[in-house]
């Protein structure tokens, strides 16, 4: 008789949006301020009487706030549940886990799909241009807000990476450690180039109206699952692509047309469909953009370093993974060379796996001891029970 | 309960306690932890192999996956009180670069190699006329890592042409506890089997 496994034990969440007044703007890299700023988020665990134990997860381009509670849309279970639980590296029953959907994104806070109060309308292609540094700026008001003056961790993969990095950069007073995996320092002309054949392809479909597409009660869903699709190949390496796949057929035979008669391009279809009912078009060519926008060494006169020249005290964990294609392992070394010149405590393992850059999500147990390793002796320093 | 390697112990009575340690070619961390322990000292590893680098991120290490031959231009000129090697150099494709690299990134480095001048060594080569396998030189020629091997005198030739001080030397042998030598005496580059160095910049 198959043994059933034990379910696993409720995680304690709280959440909700955080509205700031019109009196507390955003400042923006692009010159403007944002007001009224709001942050979705959601937390697990509960925050120690020393405020110590405060961890912030930040998302990938594709994510959201619900890191380890079930998705309200899509009804699937959080993305990290693997890496967040009792027992597990992030262990909600140690930590105060935060995590929050990014500025520009479409699950609460504040992005293109929100309403403008001004006007009463979406905000559509009127929100303003973001960047990295803007979401981690918001972030940090968030933070402040919930009344945490320093974080145990900030920790984050892919784009969440890469806001590790400019909280290293912008507030390393108020970070003990970061965690960056699977990430970069900057957007490489590759990178670039396949996020403009997903925004192109957004673009090109005539229901996009010129972002102002929820006004005419469409949506450009077409436009925004090929963008999902294109992305989605640079996620996988050509190895799990293979091994997933190889040239296996749909069904008997080839149709001798256009259908999907190739099971990876099923697969890819299935991505981009599912991927239009939770995500907005417009918050993907603004979350895009911010990401093409990234470039932590030319906000420090081209040198990677001096991002990093007042965060000699942060514990840096860097991890990348070997079949990482996206952003691969030299990105990450790139990264821990500064860090190095710049004097600051680093350490740095590239994870042996064939599932590309997607491995952040998958079942990688090196991954997992890696970031139990890193936290469980950062936490002893930082005196968490 | 394991026996401490008699370089490790040597290692750990040099070094001063509260001090930077870089060990390059940490292994597993074996010995960053026992300076940790015994020293309180602010450690840093760097190491090639995965399975080394999971080992160290696993017991709380701060550790860098990488290669002593290419990786240690990143550190800064003195980020470091002390530089370890131990029984790698012969291993490196570019000893001399790596030695001056090492006293540029700490004050002090330790270094272990093993004397290829032993008498072991010499007597295989004499008598036998074959690559010596020993206990320090275990593999033979085709399979060894250690592609520049060095005498004692060879190694403190280098030094002095580096400008580098020797401030003690320790030979070593398996099993036995280590025994402070002056390595410019000509009977132990027939005797040590590895010899320890404390380098300074000269």
């Amino acid at each position: 008789m198959p043994k059933s496994l034990p379910a696993l034990p409720e995680i304690e969440t709280r959440g909700g949006i955080w509205r700031f007044p019109a009196d507390k703007p955003l400042r923006l890299d692009a010159g403007a301020e944002f007001a009224p700023l709001e942050m979705a988020y959601q937390t697990y665990g509960v925050l120690n009487d020393a405020r110590s134990n405060a961890v912030l997860v930040c998302h990938a381009l594709t994510g959201d706030q619900h890191l380890a509670s079930t998705h309200p849309v899509t009804g699937k279970p959080g993305w990290w549940n693997r890496v967040v639980g009792p027992g597990l590296p992030l262990d909600p029953d140690r930590y105060f886990i935060i995590c929050a959907n990014v500025m520009g994104g479409c699950m609460g806070s504040s992005g293109p799909a929100s309403i403008n109060p001004d006007t009463g309308e979406v905000y559509g292609l009127s929100f303003p241009m973001i960047t990295i540094g803007d979401m981690v700026r918001a972030q940090a008001m968030l933070i402040e807000a919930l009344g945490i003056e320093t974080l145990f961790a900030v920790v984050g993969a892919s784009m969440g990476g890469m806001q590790v990095l400019q909280w290293a950069a912008d507030f390393p007073e108020r970070i003990f450690s970061a965690v960056c995996i699977g990430a970069a320092p900057r957007h490489s002309a590759q990178n670039i180039a396949f996020h403009e054949v997903g925004r192109q392809a957004i673009m090109a479909d005539p229901d996009w109206r010129g972002g102002a597409y929820v006004k005419a009660g469409v949506r450009p869903e077409k436009g925004l699952a090929v963008a999902r699709m294109a992305a989605h190949i640079t996620y996988l390496s050509e190895t799990a692509l293979q091994r997933k796949f190889g040239r296996e057929l749909q069904s008997d035979g080839l149709s001798w047309g256009f259908n999907a008669d190739f099971q990876v391009e099923s697969y890819l279809r299935h991505q981009g469909a599912s991927f239009v009912d939770r995500f907005d078009a417009n918050s993907y060519l603004y979350i895009t953009r911010a990401l093409d926008y990234f470039d932590l060494a030319s906000e420090h006169e081209g040198i990677l370093a001096k991002a990093f020249q007042r965060a000699r005290d942060v514990r840096f964990c860097v991890l990348s993974f070997s079949s990482d294609w996206l952003y691969a392992t030299s990105e990450s070394r790139d990264i821990v060379r500064a860090l190095n010149a710049a004097g600051c405590r680093a350490s740095f393992a590239e994870i042996q796996t064939d599932k590309g850059h997607d491995a952040i999500f998958l079942d990688e147990p090196a991954l997992d001891s890696a970031l139990r390793g890193f936290l469980a002796s950062a936490a002893e320093k930082r005196g968490l029970k | 309960m394991t026996r401490v390697r008699e370089d490790f112990r040597e290692i750990i009575r040099l070094v001063a306690p509260g001090s930077r340690v870089l060990d390059v070619g940490c292994g597993e961390g074996e010995l960053l932890e026992m300076l940790t322990r015994e020293k309180h000292i602010d450690g840093q590893g760097l190491e090639i192999s995965s399975q080394g680098v999971s080992a160290c991120l696993a017991r709380g290490l701060a550790v860098v996956q990488g290669d002593g031959d290419r990786d240690l231009d990143h550190f800064p000129s003195g980020a470091f009180d002390y530089a370890i090697l131990s029984r790698t150099l012969q291993q490196m494709r570019d000893p001399r670069r790596v030695l001056s690299e090492l006293l540029r990134i700490a004050d002090k480095a330790v270094v272990s190699v093993p004397n290829f001048g032993h008498w072991r060594v010499r007597w295989a080569l004499l008598a036998r006329g074959r690559m010596p396998e020993t206990s320090a030189l275990p593999d033979p020629w085709w399979a060894t890592a250690n592609i520049h091997r060095c005498t004692l005198h060879d190694f403190m030739a280098l030094c002095d042409d580096l400008d580098i001080r020797i401030e003690a030397c320790a030979a070593l042998s398996e099993g036995q506890a280590a025994r402070h030598i002056n390595p410019k005496h000509a009977l132990e580059n027939w005797r040590a089997e590895t010899a320890l160095f404390l380098l300074s910049r000269g």
